[in-house]
């Protein structure tokens, strides 16, 4: 297990290494470079002012020596200095990603807590008021875009019952309740968004597993349905829904970028959205690099827990 | 001459059918049979004959899309068919006990053999798990599979397929069931594997006072292995005799036909196996007589009309045509 799961961490160099580059230089192919909008910003517009900055932000060298500065610092720990703000990158990475993450555990949460039950009631209701009733509820949410949603949540509750979503961030070690009440909104509608493709695979899952032969064995025991349920059908029933979780992953990040911007929680899709507007290189490369390692480890995790829930896997 | 015992089980007039896109198929139609205690009863017929749904309604395990239109099916002086769920529950796998057809895929791929082998004595017995686990490794043990107690741990993708039936008769045989059925038990097994498991199977079942119920297509099982033989055919039973008597007179054109075409050490080599012409009928469009009429070489006019009543031919022979003797 070990040296699988070496091998493995192994392997997300060459990936990290194709994605960073790919990261790097459609960054620099949008049109606009940071200079410019650092002198119409500051109302100078000479040429010389453009060279002497280019200079002193390093981006007067050609791009390939750029890329291999930031990798030889990347490798030393160095993640560059935000070209705007002045501070290490790895500063604000360390300080958004936990908010971000928090966001996402909770969605996560959200979305299992959904889809899980509810695809499994489907799947127990095959074609019955209820199940259609789930099914056109995940179609929906497969449907509605998360920005439009959130939108929504933040202004109809406003204009009908005076209520509107808290939008002032409260570190959780400060105050859980108060950070709590804040990120629980968006932590829902994403959660949500996620649910709609896992209460399906679930469903459809679930329905394959109760047509098997081990299942009518089970009941030929005299297995009661919440035991053939619990005990019989759903581990085998979870293994692709886990699958399909790890390759959700990068639409946790998606969401979180277009959440947090509606419900002003400072994570790092924020920092993203600020840093990708800004053109501040060196933040946007950080911030893929650390999505890019999230995504990959919760696959590895994924993967892992392959060995947990089917047997077959563990043993080779 | 003493009366009879009464039977163990006694399923008469049953009928089930299952809605299908192609509309009702009827795939039971008034099919009687009994089981006394001890007994082993072989049921007969092709794919389509309805043997294992018959089977399979003796448990209440048809599945939502099959419906008992009538009948009575008695265990033990008891309807099942009127029992609530979990009534017929608690007789799953304690009293009454299945083996599929399919061991490859009849076990549970995520639990170990132990747990599948376990889990009937713990529910029917509600002892601990540890005590269910401990008479699990005996079972394993009576059913030859080496070193089983080191094996209980094991997933059933270590097994083989004839070791795996060996688990599944192991879970049958968990709660010392009064009766058995075995549907299909060897088809989906290699010849060299099948006559071992059967022979454990009739060997455990008489050791163990089990009636058995063998469902099979293999006439050559029968001969050594059932006492009485149900042959069915298009979801009806068309003779039932004991084992002997319908080897030695069948008296039914279809039992005749499936007797000839067992191919036999004796026949003469390049000779070619005799069949029975034509296809079974489609369940969903039965003829309105005898459903074997159209590929029956002694047809009779009366044969298209109504299909024949099961009669008596002999003692505890019974058969279902208009022919004369």
């Amino acid at each position: 297990m070990q040296a699988y799961i070496a091998r493995r961490l192994a392997a997300l160099v060459p990936t990290l290494l194709f994605a960073s580059l790919i990261v790097f230089i459609s960054m620099r192919l949008i049109p606009g470079d940071v200079i410019d909008l650092m002198l119409a910003q500051n109302d100078i517009a000479t040429g010389q002012d453009r060279a002497k900055i280019e200079a002193a932000l390093g981006l007067d060298q050609p791009m390939y020596v750029q890329y291999f500065r930031w990798i030889w610092g990347v490798l030393q720990g160095d993640l560059g200095i935000s070209l705007w703000q002045n501070v290490p990158v790895a500063d604000q990475l360390l300080a958004t990603l936990p908010i971000t993450f928090e966001l996402g555990f909770l969605a996560l949460l959200v979305a299992l807590t959904v889809a899980l039950p509810i695809g499994i009631y489907s799947a127990m209701r095959q074609d019955t008021a209820g199940d259609y009733v789930a099914r056109s509820f995940s179609l929906l949410m497969l449907a509605v875009p998360g920005f439009w949603l959130g939108t929504l949540v933040m202004v109809f509750p406003s204009v009908w019952w005076r209520w509107a979503p808290d939008l002032e961030y409260t570190p959780f070690f400060e105050d859980p309740l108060k950070n709590l009440s804040h990120m629980i909104v968006p932590a829902i509608l994403l959660g949500l968004s996620m649910s709609a493709v896992t209460m399906r695979m679930t469903r459809t899952m679930m329905l394959e597993v109760l047509r098997q032969d081990y299942i009518r064995t089970a009941r030929a025991k005299g297995v009661s349905e919440r035991l053939v349920i619990v005990r019989h059908a759903l581990r085998n029933g979870l293994i692709p829904v886990v699958t399909l979780i790890g390759l959700q992953a990068p639409l946790l990040i998606g969401g979180a970028v277009i959440f947090e911007q509606i419900f002003v929680v400072p994570g790092m899709g924020l920092l993203l959205l600020e840093a990708v507007f800004q053109r501040d290189y060196p933040v946007v490369s950080g911030v893929f690099l650390v999505v890019g390692v999230g995504v990959l480890f919760i696959n590895l995790v994924v993967d892992v827990s392959y060995g947990w829930l089917d047997p077959k896997v563990r043993h080779q | 001459m003493s009366l009879p015992a009464p039977a163990l089980l006694d399923i008469s007039d049953l009928s089930v059918s299952f809605r299908t896109d192609r509309g009702t198929v009827r795939a039971v139609q008034g099919v009687s049979l009994e089981v006394r205690a001890g007994e082993t009863l072989a049921i007969v017929g092709e794919s389509g004959s309805g043997k294992s749904v018959t089977a399979l309604s003796i448990l209440g395990l048809l599945g939502d899309a099959g419906s008992v239109d009538g009948g009575r099916i008695l265990f033990d002086g008891e309807d099942l068919l009127a029992l609530d769920d979990d009534a017929i529950r608690d007789i799953r796998g304690d009293r009454i006990a299945m083996i599929f057809q399919e061991p490859m895929s009849s076990l549970n791929p995520v639990l170990t053999v132990g747990k599948q082998v376990a889990e009937p004595i713990r529910l029917h017995r509600r002892v601990p798990w540890r005590e269910a686990y401990a008479r699990a490794a005996e079972l394993l043990e009576r059913v030859r599979i080496p070193d089983a107690a080191h094996r209980l741990g094991d997933y059933p993708h270590h097994f083989s397929g004839g070791m795996r039936q060996r688990v599944m008769i192991a879970m049958a045989l968990a709660c010392r069931p009064r009766l058995i059925i075995a549907d299909e038990p060897t088809t989906a097994l290699d010849v060299t594997v099948q006559a071992q498991i059967l022979a454990l199977l009739k060997e455990l079942t008489r050791e163990a006072d089990s009636a058995l119920i063998l469902i099979t297509h293999d006439l050559g099982v029968v001969a050594r292995y059932a006492d009485r033989v149900a042959v069915m055919y298009a979801g009806r039973i068309v003779e039932t005799a004991p084992a002997r008597t319908l080897y030695g007179a069948p008296a039914h054109p279809y039992t005749e036909g499936l007797m000839a075409s067992i191919p036999g050490v004796d026949g003469a080599i390049g000779a070619r196996l005799p069949t029975i012409e034509g296809q079974p009928p489609d369940l969903a469009r039965l003829p309105p007589g005898c459903p074997f009429a159209p590929r029956c070489q002694h047809v009779l006019d009366v044969c298209g009309t109504v299909p024949p009543p099961l009669e008596r031919v002999a003692e505890r022979h019974l058969r279902a045509c208009y022919r004369d003797g």
